[in-house]
């Protein structure tokens, strides 16, 4: 439900700004803020929940447009329930704010509705650097009934793993454990 | 319910029960926060309670932009009483034991994925795109519930007895679900809602289904059940369940952090 009273952008931790000073790209000020900038911008935007990766390499950014002398940022949530999704918002908005675009807005879409197949390579590559399991397979191969493949734990690459928990520490991650190295492991749902 | 209801009225309610039964059930899963019988299952537990209080605010959302009387959604959910609540009767009933929050959550699981599949297809943009989102979420609820089911049911001597009470008795609230009242049918003859026939024969087909391989006696179709939840008439366990969640917001009205 939408929280009275919109609060002003901020951080989780008070002190420390969405994006470190020395991570904001670079760009020409004198001249206007183009398209590529705001990706640019955005791919440092981290999800509060996955740290490791950005809003952009997990495919929450749906399109960036300029309409009508604003620059429009379409995102879209994980999950119905997420509960950073407020908070990647307000990241993106104090994002632009650092990097003084003052004409940026939010615009929440619903559909299409976000599937994992929207990870990029690189996405998928640093949630199994940081731990976790990426996506495996299509969401459009999902059946009701479906099994999941085989999922490769992300500590030592063996394939011999079973499934503890269908959810895990947050709603897009199920839990998982290595029967070789013996180490738990969050996979990160196909949906 | 009046002959004259206008379309828009019709989905107004439609809204409201979709919205209501997501809220209720997401908070009485919530009751369990802390005690579930185990950490993978609290997890899970909670999860889902999450999905469905997402899915819930999207409808209230929705819905309070149709009703357009200056209400919230926040209002929706926190300053109407019980008899203004739509939600089915099945969601509001106590956790029991693991064997009841699991046979209710599968009643509701299997007859939120074939109505929500049905909504994926509505005219309205705005229906169709909650119900996309929604649907992979459902899918999801519906496979971990139905596990559950047949796990019990087919497990020992124990589990399957009390999974096979908790069937019997959660299933006077089933009738409600699949039976269309004139609201539904209305949304059906308008092309916004399922089919109530398809959506009663595909429920019981899964169900049936899913009681029959956890080796648990599905029931009689014809058995006496209740209603009155799409016209505001709860069992006693609505009110108890809406007095902790609203006291908050009802008595600091203007608290702005949480």
């Amino acid at each position: 439900m939408p929280r009275p009273g919109k609060p002003e952008p901020r951080s989780l931790l008070e002190d420390q700004p969405v994006i470190a000073s020395d991570r904001i790209p670079a760009r020409d000020r004198s001249q206007p803020v183009t398209e590529a900038d705001l990706w640019a911008l955005l791919d440092e935007v981290k999800d509060p929940e996955v740290p490791a990766v950005s809003v952009v390499e997990l495919g929450m950014v749906r399109r960036i447009a300029e309409e009508n002398g604003e620059w429009v940022v379409d995102v879209t949530p994980t999950y119905s329930g997420c509960p950073a999704t407020e908070m990647i918002e307000e990241s993106i908005e104090e994002a632009m704010g650092l990097a003084g675009i003052r004409n940026g807005r939010i615009r929440r879409v619903l559909t299409p509705a976000w599937t994992t197949d929207w990870i990029t390579e690189t996405g998928r590559r640093k949630l199994q650097e940081f731990g976790i399991a990426p996506p495996v397979g299509s969401s459009s191969k999902l059946t009701l009934k479906g099994v999941e493949e085989t999922i490769t734990c992300p500590h030592c690459g063996s394939a011999h793993t079973e499934r503890v928990s269908e959810f895990g520490s947050t709603a897009c991650k199920a839990l998982y454990r290595c029967l070789d190295c013996r180490e738990p492991f969050d996979y990160f749902k196909c949906i | 319910m009046s002959k004259t209801m206008t379309q828009q009225e019709a989905l107004q309610e439609y809204l409201l029960r979709l919205a209501d039964s997501d809220m209720i059930l997401g908070q009485r899963l919530c009751e369990l926060c802390g005690k579930a019988p185990a950490l993978e299952e609290e997890m899970a537990l909670m999860n889902v309670a999450l999905d469905l209080v997402g899915q819930a605010r999207n409808w209230y959302e929705y819905a309070a932009e149709l009703i357009n009387d200056g209400r919230s959604a926040d209002d929706l959910a926190f300053k109407r009483d019980a008899n203004r609540y739509r939600n089915a009767l099945m969601v509001e009933q106590p956790n029991g034991d693991y064997a009841v929050t699991m046979g209710r959550q599968f009643f509701f699981d299997a007859w939120h994925y074939f109505t929500i599949a049905a909504l994926t297809q509505a005219p309205d943009e705005r229906i169709a795109s909650i119900a996309a989102k929604a649907a992979k979420e459902i899918q999801y609820h519906l496979r971990r519930s139905s596990e559950w089911v047949k796990r019990f049911g087919d497990g020992t001597e124990e589990s399957h007895q009390r999974m096979q009470t908790a069937v019997d008795d959660l299933w006077r609230f089933t009738g409600e679900m699949i039976e269309a009242d004139e609201v539904e049918q209305q949304l059906f003859k308008a092309g916004i809602g399922p089919d109530p026939e398809q959506l009663a024969a595909d429920w019981r087909g899964l169900v049936n289904e899913v009681l029959t391989e956890a080796t648990l006696t599905p029931p009689p179709e014809d058995a006496w059940m209740y209603r009155g939840a799409k016209v505001g008439h709860h069992t006693e366990h609505l009110g108890f369940i809406l007095a902790e969640m609203q006291f908050l917001p009802r008595a600091y009205p203007d608290a702005k952090t949480w």
